[in-house]
């Protein structure tokens, strides 16, 4: 029998120096993603210790106290959020997913390509100009701030991104799946819908929550278009309160019981984002479990 | 997207060689069939007949166009981006890329099993078979009967009668192709072509399969592609042989394999070059 020689799977100095550049890169990547992690976790902590203190029942409930009062709520604000949000959803959702749908699966050539890039482009413009816009377009013809125009800056500001999401996640979509379903005699829309979108359709939902989530906190485009309003909406073609434009009126103003209600408001508005994130994470949790 | 130019439908002067077995009749006459994946020509002036209720199996060194074919045969193929095809293949004597047939309705008389099985991930061992019926949104008199009868047909029926509502991805890779052809079975077709259905599977699945096509074979129209000598000869009938993109011989299984006529075919069969 031959000797063994014990040091032949040794590491050698090549060895060495590959582990300690190991080692450096992986410490920066820990440095950096703790770097990450301080302000967001400095956010939440810094809101929840200003904002929690406020949180009661009547904050929900209760319309704002006239200037000099203290006490009331931002309940008009809350439920005006949710009816923007759902009235974002209810514009941008069908046309971006319908926009993706075209793009990933009709769509060649010229048109597609110019439709992706005006996406992306509006995906990079300024939300404060999207409020302008929609200012321009509806309120001036309407003559009067309402959800509606806030609802449609919002669904602006989302459907590049959804678009965007909903035709990724149905490139993902194996090409042999549509096949499978067109080799069945399936017509082409029905696979479409039936077997591609069905597929794609956490993916999607993911990409749709997140773009949702991201929608709840903006208060640029409801500036010039949903306005804001001090009581409950009174229809969708009147001004609407929204939490993003109350929080800012409240903590710009100079009165110390406003400013502590603007962190409950920011609170209550990081909490929507939040579960809507976890909730995106939920459907793409299932969905990965579904698959397997 | 594109179908035919009118000038391919003329008067079909190119006759393939006759069968030599004068029995069988075609089912599936083509003629001179061209495709193109953008300017590439990779079927060539193809003309043959298939008889019916027989295993007519395609085989010939990769990328000669063996599955390019197979999907001209049910419209498939134009459905590439690029792709296009020329030429008649004619079901029961009518053009298949006649103006006048809508693909959808050809696919349910001509189904396809492809090389990966491919079952869809978001349905259950039960909805897979009833695939091409939900999908379509046509109704089924008695769901449960054609599921059973589907699934007893490719011989899967003991193996998953218990759990027929669960994902059709937890089964085997053998038992999911199995699942696909049961899913083609269940809308019925005349004529199935199966693009190297074995080639993911072991050799105790393949001979499942195998074994498969030759019950089927009394009731349907076979065309399958293989890389498999052995299983061309084991289960076909009829032999294609194809080159480059041409259609070299088309004969008995047993003469391909013992005495063709070209020289390139007996290369190809005995291994001396492919
Ligand atoms: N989507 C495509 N785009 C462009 N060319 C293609 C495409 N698919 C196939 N081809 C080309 O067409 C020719 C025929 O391909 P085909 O898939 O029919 O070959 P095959 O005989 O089935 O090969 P294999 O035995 O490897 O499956 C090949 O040369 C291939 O490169
Ligand atoms: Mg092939």
């Amino acid at each position: 029998m031959k000797p063994v020689r014990e040091d032949l799977l040794a590491a050698g100095p090549a060895e060495r120096r590959r582990h300690a550049r190991s080692l450096f890169f992986t410490a920066l990547c820990a440095i950096s993603a703790a770097i990450v992690l301080v302000p967001l976790g400095s956010i939440l902590l810094y809101v929840v210790e200003r904002g929690a203190s406020g949180l009661s029942w009547t904050f929900f409930t209760a319309l704002p106290k006239p200037v000099g009062e203290t006490g009331g709520g931002m309940g008009n604000a809350v439920a005006g959020s949710l009816v923007l949000i759902g009235l974002a959803c209810l514009f941008g959702l069908p046309v971006g997913v319908l926009a993706g749908v075209y793009l990933a699966e009709v769509g060649r050539g010229r048109l597609a390509a110019a439709i992706r890039f005006t996406a992306d482009v509006l995906a990079g413009v300024p939300s404060i100009t999207i409020g302008v816009f929609v200012y321009a377009l509806v309120v001036v013809s309407m003559r009067r701030f309402s959800a509606i125009a806030g609802g449609l800056a919002l669904a602006l500001v989302m459907i590049p991104t959804v678009t965007r999401t909903t035709e990724e996640l149905l490139r993902l979509v194996p090409p042999n799946l549509r096949e499978a379903a067109l080799g069945l005699g399936v017509p082409a829309w029905r696979t479409t819908v039936f077997v591609v979108l069905r597929t794609a359709a956490p993916g999607i939902a993911t990409g749709v929550m997140l773009a949702v989530a991201r929608v709840a906190g903006e208060t640029a485009p409801l500036l010039f278009t949903a306005m804001s309003s001090r009581y409950w909406a009174a229809g969708l073609d009147r001004p609407i309160a929204s939490l993003p434009v109350q929080i800012l009126t409240y903590a710009t103003s100079p009165y110390a019981d406003w400013q502590a209600q603007a962190w409950t408001g920011a609170l209550c508005l990081v909490a929507i984002v939040l579960v809507l994130n976890l909730a995106a994470r939920a459907v793409a949790a299932r969905s990965l479990g579904a698959r397997r | 997207m594109t179908t035919a130019p009118p000038v391919a439908r003329g008067p079909l002067s190119s006759e393939p060689p006759p069968l030599p077995d004068p029995e069988p009749v075609a089912r599936i006459q083509v003629r001179k069939l061209h495709a193109w994946f953008g300017g590439f020509h990779a079927v060539r002036d193809v003309s043959l007949d298939i008889p019916t209720r027989k295993v007519t199996a395609v085989i010939g060194p990769s990328g000669c166009g063996k599955s390019t074919f197979l999907r001209c045969l049910n419209r498939l193929h134009e459905l590439t981006p690029g792709a296009r095809a020329e030429g008649s293949v004619l079901l029961d004597g009518v053009d298949v890329y006649g103006r006048r047939v809508d693909p959808v309705v050809l696919r349910r008389r001509v189904g396809m099993v492809f090389q990966k099985p491919n079952p869809f991930p978001t349905m259950s061992i039960r909805d897979n078979v009833l695939a091409g019926h939900l999908l379509s949104g046509t109704r089924v008199p008695d769901p449960e009967a054609m599921v059973e009868r589907s699934l007893r047909q490719v011989a899967l029926w003991d193996e998953v009668k218990d759990k027929l509502d669960q994902s059709g991805m937890s089964l085997s890779g053998g038992q999911q192709q199995r699942l696909c052809i049961a899913r083609v079975l269940a809308v019925e077709p005349e004529v199935i072509l199966l693009d190297e259905p074995c080639s993911a599977l072991d050799p105790i699945a393949t001979a499942r399969i195998e074994e498969l096509l030759g019950e089927l074979e009394s009731r349907y129209t076979i065309v399958l592609v293989t890389h498999n000598m052995q299983q061309a000869a084991r289960t076909s009938d009829y032999t294609a042989f194809f080159y480059l993109g041409d259609l070299v011989e088309l004969d008995r299984t047993t003469t391909i394999f013992t005495n063709p006529k070209e020289r390139r075919t007996e290369d190809y069969v005995t291994g001396r070059f492919g």
